[in-house]
């Protein structure tokens, strides 16, 4: 199955990247072969809907899940409605998010955990 | 002509200078409020409004029957503001500018608009002036769309007065379009210049003739004069930081009926500022 987790860097060591729609990269791996593709974001400087941008990205990759630091309403909106499943609060690297995952340590969202422009840069 | 007063930085007097500049004029006079954000020229032209007019913005509505879901609309908006997923179309209506294309590119021809109502448009008179105002609802974030309505209510042959709002920004861009003056209103402290130089940046950008005005003048510095002299700008005005003015500003007073003496450099403002246009106008004969 495949998980996305957004990422400040483009392997498996890096660090997750506490922002969806604006984080650096988009780690898309199959949890059972750690197998990835690293996706530089696009749309991290974009002036506004960088979360529905980044979600559709992630959607049309067949991610079934998405793990991060937070997620604004936007994106929330989108990842619902094509059916993805949203983790937050998520830290540490990607390869231990993933693990902490199958592991069924991390439990599903229920709601947007950030205002829009949360990860706009300063 | 038409005459925009804007300034980079907010609270420099933009309001004072275009309500006394419309107050100062006899007749043919059309002053517009574009700051539809906070529109509060209403304050001095004490105006009856006599019509309202509802502004609305068309969003998309997709027809999902006929969408085949190609994306093709998410990937003409610039802001964003479609979401295209396997089976879905998401809308997110606070982000549409309103531009139309995502229905006019549609292949399959499944999309149509809808009316979402962003603001009003009124308008009264004054005196000798006609006063437009644009007032944008709480919560919305779209003025430039607004204010483009505003602007429809220009009539050329009229002296029209534009109160555009603060800053450098698209709302800014829209109200001093198509203008045959800006007015650009500082104070000289730095702050009041940083912004001046990013205002200017705008009026070259745009090839807008434009003059400063220095409110408060006797504040703050020399270096916002000397500036200007550098980058061969006219000062057209200078006003200066008195107690009285800003007590009758207050009370909703304006300027030129506290202190009836400034018609008459308000009206040597607007001679200025047709001396200018003339020469432009010679000049650009003359290369001809």
């Amino acid at each position: 199955m495949k998980i996305c987790v957004t990422a400040e860097g483009d392997n498996l060591d890096s660090t997750v990247d506490p922002r969806f729609g604006r984080c650096q990269y988009f780690i898309v791996v199959d949890s059972d072969t750690l197998e990835f593709e690293a996706i530089q974001n696009p749309n991290r400087e974009t002036m506004g809907g960088a979360g529905i941008q980044s979600s559709q990205l992630i959607a049309g990759k067949q991610a079934k899940a998405v793990l991060s630091g937070n997620i604004g309403p936007n994106a929330f909106q989108t990842l619902q409605a094509a059916g993805v499943e949203i983790i937050t609060g998520v830290s540490g690297t990607v390869k231990e998010a993933i693990e902490q995952y199958k592991e069924g340590k991390l439990e599903s969202t229920q709601g947007p955990s950030v205002n829009s422009k949360f990860g706009m840069p300063e | 002509m038409i005459i925009s007063v804007a300034s980079g930085k907010g609270g420099t007097g933009k309001t004072l200078v275009s309500t006394s500049l419309a107050l100062s004029m006899e007749n043919n006079v059309q002053l517009l409020d574009c700051d539809v954000e906070e529109p509060n020229a209403h304050i001095f032209i004490k105006a009856e409004i006599k019509n309202k007019y509802p502004a609305f913005i068309p969003i998309p509505q997709i027809d999902k029957e006929k969408c085949n879901f190609c994306g093709k609309c998410a990937e003409v908006c610039v802001y964003n503001a479609i979401a295209v997923l396997k089976q879905d179309v998401l809308v997110f209506k606070e982000l549409c500018h309103g531009c139309g294309a995502c229905s006019f590119l549609c292949p399959q021809k499944a999309i149509r608009e809808i009316n979402k109502e962003i603001g009003v448009v009124n308008k009264g008179n004054f005196k000798a002036i006609e006063f437009i105002e644009g007032k944008l609802n709480i919560g919305e974030a779209m003025a430039p769309p607004l204010i483009r309505q505003v602007k429809e209510h220009i009539n050329a042959e009229k002296t029209v007065i534009i109160d555009a709002p603060p800053g450098t920004s698209c709302p800014v861009i829209v109200s001093i379009t198509e203008t045959d003056f800006c007015l650009l209103v500082t104070e000289p402290t730095p702050f009041g210049l940083n912004d001046l130089i990013l205002s200017v940046e705008v009026m070259r950008k745009l090839k807008i003739p434009f003059g400063v005005i220095i409110n408060r003048c006797d504040l703050g510095d020399e270096e916002t004069q000397k500036y200007c002299t550098k980058e061969n700008i006219p000062i057209l005005m200078n006003i200066p930081f008195k107690k009285e003015i800003a007590i009758a500003y207050s009370k909703g007073t304006p300027l030129v009926e506290a202190f009836p003496e400034y018609k008459n450099k308000f009206m040597d403002l607007l001679n200025k500022i047709k001396v200018i246009k003339r020469s432009e106008w010679e000049k650009s004969i003359i290369s001809q």
